[in-house]
């Protein structure tokens, strides 16, 4: 079991209602902590499309969660 | 000089970021302004609001930079985005790269806009004349 804090951002946080939490997980992945509270707030973007940052550095969904990290997901960008 | 990317709340000064590239050994310069446009996906849109967050994607935005000063051998390479509250009309990026010359600069400058509206974690939500509105998706172009 990890405690972190997720952000959202974006349509994220609009359909989750916050900007961020803090999670107790047994997931070890980010991606399937991802997964999960994405299925918990509703968020309907495939993690392909997707991104998540992990104490400010953009890493891959197979990422290891730590203890007090910062776990940041991305809604699909667009800039521009 | 080194690359440099950020991430701006004032307006853009296109005028001003041309200056700073200047280079004696540059024979090209190619800027790209993106500009908030009145429609999208049929809808008529009113305003647009940016939100970035900036301590990732000032490095992501400079990796992109990095990455086309070396691909293209460029002299200078230059990216502001806006965040906040824009206008119909507003510049709301600007992109600017020289190099000796002109076919590295237009490819240079196509590459670091095509990557800034994939990669850099900035979003885009538009207003619509209904009094709606839609964050938009970068692969669709369209409210999701």
């Amino acid at each position: 079991m990890v405690a972190v804090t997720v952000r959202y951002f974006a349509a994220f946080r609009e359909q989750a209602g916050c900007d961020q939490e803090l999670i107790e997980t047994d997931h070890a992945k980010a991606g399937d902590l991802f997964l999960e509270l994405a299925q918990r707030h509703g968020f309907t973007d495939p993690t392909s499309r997707c991104k998540v940052a992990i104490n400010d550095e953009i890493t891959s969904w197979d990422a290891t969660l730590k203890d007090g990290d910062r776990v940041l997901f991305f809604p699909p960008v667009a800039g521009g | 000089m080194d690359p440099r990317f950020e991430i701006v709340t004032g307006p853009i000064d296109p005028r001003q970021l041309q200056t700073e590239l200047e280079h004696r050994s540059a024979g090209a310069s190619v800027c790209f302004e993106g500009w908030v446009r009145d429609h999208n996906d049929g809808r008529r849109v009113v305003s647009l609001d940016y939100e970035a967050y900036a301590p990732v994607a000032g490095k992501e935005g400079k990796l992109i930079l990095a990455e086309a000063t070396q691909r293209y051998e460029l002299y200078a390479a230059l990216c502001q985005h806006r965040a906040g509250a824009l206008q119909i009309g507003d510049c709301a990026v600007w992109v600017g790269v020289c190099s000796a010359h002109r076919h590295a600069a237009f490819d240079a400058c196509r590459y670091i806009i095509d990557e800034v509206k994939t990669r850099v974690p900035i979003w885009k939500k538009e207003h619509y004349s209904e009094g709606d509105s839609g964050w938009i998706n970068c692969l669709t172009g369209q409210a999701s």
